[in-house]
């Protein structure tokens, strides 16, 4: 069902057919080759270069070897940044794809007003990701925001929550909870293709509900699980825009909510540290590829493929 | 979809579960196997009925309140942006006290243009990239889809893995490439890369269409003497009108919503977008001014919204079919 399968497999969509279809497929793939050479893989070389080079666009990048990755385990800010990042990924995404799986297993009883729910809860997936969300989520948890005053009514005094180096970082992590309901629909979409003949021939053995989720449920849903933690922790590792608004552009308070991308931005297009920016660049695509690695290696001892 | 056919599926499901194992002889139900056990299935179910129908109204009031908590934000936005300033810190209610619609207007005026010229260039750039998206990646797709070439399998691989590309390796050269074509502060730099199809999330959604469609239909146009850009044309995108679709809503949502790549194109105040007129707003402004602040992000969200209302199922199926948010 998905690129992650496609991935796996590699073997779909391969004909035996040798006839080519050549000129053709050169035609239409012109657009495709072209920015694959310009936009994607031309790019993704220079910058590699790059990251070797100290730069600032306005002279020549000079080579300066690996100094520009070493620079990075230098830098107090750097290390931060990583440790923002791990914190915030590391929390937030299971506690997102929880929410999501939760809602989706209620929501899956062939509920009256599925679609409404499914709807209501899907929303914020869509928002979630904007700037005018992200200045939402700065005045909600802001010093007099709506959940300080929520909380006064029960008489407690709550905080800036967004200006507190403790809980920062908490308050975008809420927000990527709150956008639980993309991965949401992805397990609904998994949960209608379990049989229903499984249940019923389970309950016909006379198996109690707990043990039909626990045995034709999780281990059927798991290659969706698989794909929503991959799909997920890749996008998490990216998160910009809550973070840049939230904290006024820095990172801030205390650098406690410079998430990488947020820093790899400052460093780049704020000090014009381009070879810098390029290392930091290359570095993440390494933790990103490594993690998505490692997850594809552990998947063999928890993913159970039906077919 | 299937939502039609699942709720007598698992008022089924619900009922033979609810139960401890003993007595589901039947998955049907209880009137069948009367006679055997009959003084069970003659008190059972009635007792059976109204507590699955607690259960159910218990369930339905925690899921209308758990997504009234998730939306409250979003409403109390919306309230708020037709409150004075002072009662938004006062207010966590959603009926404003006193309405007040001069958030809009300040806040329409509020940066050194009118926020509709920032609306206008926002549409521009959704609709440069829609364009681009809905040729270049379909006439990518159906390559993959329906003709043979050599290194097919390894392309195809390329396509794929670019997708999960963070757009950052990439941007510090494209800056480059594009400040020496002189393009940054035109919409160059964000429409351009869709027309050369680098949005492979499509391209893949599109694949996956394609090879739904009968390949009989193919081979008919082929004996009646059409060539691949014929059936292209006259077969695959005619039939391919949901996927299109899908493709469409979420590449008007996306590049609404970008922001990154925005801020990093576009720096003259003439040529913002809307996030990066919000985000100026909000730089410029401070704390002072929430009321107008809210106003303009409510304008902002209206046209995803919108996008959303409309183009529900070709989201949930897209969302479901790739994955893709």
């Amino acid at each position: 069902m998905s690129v992650i399968q496609e991935l796996s497999r590699g073997k779909q969509g391969v004909s035996a057919r040798r006839k080519g279809d050549g000129r053709w497929a050169l035609l239409f793939l012109a657009p495709w080759f072209v920015g694959l050479a310009l936009i994607t893989a031309g790019p993704m070389g220079a910058s590699l270069w790059l990251s070797f080079t100290d730069y600032d666009l306005l002279s020549a990048p000079q080579w300066v070897g690996l100094e520009n990755y070493t620079r990075m385990f230098d830098d107090p800010r750097f290390l931060k940044s990583l440790g923002v990042t791990f914190t915030y990924v590391f929390v937030s995404v299971p506690l997102q794809l929880a929410a999501a799986l939760g809602l989706a297993l209620l929501l899956d009883k062939g509920l009256r007003g599925l679609a409404l729910y499914r709807s209501v809860y899907y929303l914020p997936s869509l928002l979630g990701g904007s700037v005018a969300i992200a200045i939402l989520w700065r005045q909600i948890f802001g010093a007099d925001g709506l959940v300080n005053q929520v909380l006064a009514i029960f008489g407690v005094e709550g905080q800036g929550w967004v200006s507190h180096p403790d809980y920062a970082l908490g308050t975008l992590m809420a927000l990527n909870v709150w956008t639980f309901g993309a991965p949401m629909v992805i397990f609904l979409a998994g949960l209608r293709q379990i049989p229903q003949m499984y249940y019923e021939a389970a309950a016909i053995d006379g198996a109690s509900r707990w043990r039909q989720f626990r045995s034709i449920t999780v281990p059927l849903l798991t290659p969706i699980i698989f794909f929503n933690l991959v799909l997920q922790l890749i996008e998490a590792f990216q998160s910009f825009t809550r973070a840049f608004v939230v904290s006024g552009g820095n990172g801030g308070p205390s650098d406690s909510t410079l998430l990488y991308t947020l820093y790899l931005y400052l460093k780049g297009f704020g000090s014009l540290d381009m070879g810098y920016a390029s290392a930091m660049a290359w570095f993440l695509l390494l933790i990103i590829g490594g993690m998505t690695v490692v997850n594809f290696l552990a998947s063999k001892y928890w993913v159970f493929y039906d077919d | 979809m299937t939502d039609a056919s699942t709720p007598t599926q698992t008022a089924q499901t619900t009922t033979t579960a609810v139960r401890p194992p003993s007595d589901t002889g039947t998955a049907s139900g209880s009137r069948g196997t009367g006679g055997r056990t009959a003084r069970p299935v003659a008190v059972r179910p009635r007792g059976r009925r109204a507590q699955a129908r607690v259960i159910s109204l218990l369930k339905h009031a925690g899921l209308i309140a758990f997504g009234f908590v998730m939306l409250y934000p979003l409403l109390w936005m919306l309230a708020s942006s037709f409150k004075p300033n002072a009662l938004i810190f006062r207010e966590p209610g959603l009926i404003p006290t006193d309405i007040d619609l001069s958030n809009y207007t300040d806040g329409w005026n509020a940066l050194l243009h009118p926020f509709s010229h920032y609306l206008i260039n926002s549409a521009l750039v959704v609709l440069g990239s829609l364009l681009g998206n809905l040729l270049s990646c379909s006439l990518a797709a159906y390559a993959f889809a329906r003709l043979e070439f050599k290194g097919k399998r390894l392309w195809f691989a390329i396509m794929l893995m670019s997708i999960m590309l963070p757009i950052h390796v990439v941007i510090v050269p494209q800056y480059v490439l594009f400040s020496q074509l002189e393009w940054i502060n035109t919409f160059l730099p964000l429409i351009v890369p869709k027309l050369l199809a680098t949005d492979a999330f499509f391209i893949f959604l599109m694949v996956q269409f394609f090879r739904g469609i009968p390949r009989e239909l193919d081979e008919a146009a082929t004996l009646d003497g059409c060539n691949h850009l014929r059936i292209y044309l006259q077969i695959m995108l005619p039939l391919s009108m949901p996927a299109l679709a899908t493709t469409a809503i979420f590449t008007f949502i996306w590049t609404w919503n970008d922001f990154f790549s925005q801020l990093i194109f576009l720096t003259r105040p003439e040529m913002y977008t809307v996030p990066i007129a919000l985000r100026t707003f909000v730089d410029s402004t401070g704390e002072s001014s929430w009321g107008s602040l809210f106003a303009m992000s409510i304008v902002s969200l209206i046209p995803v919204f919108i996008a959303f209302l409309f183009g529900q199922k070709y989201l949930v199926k897209g969302i479901a079919t790739t994955g893709i948010k």
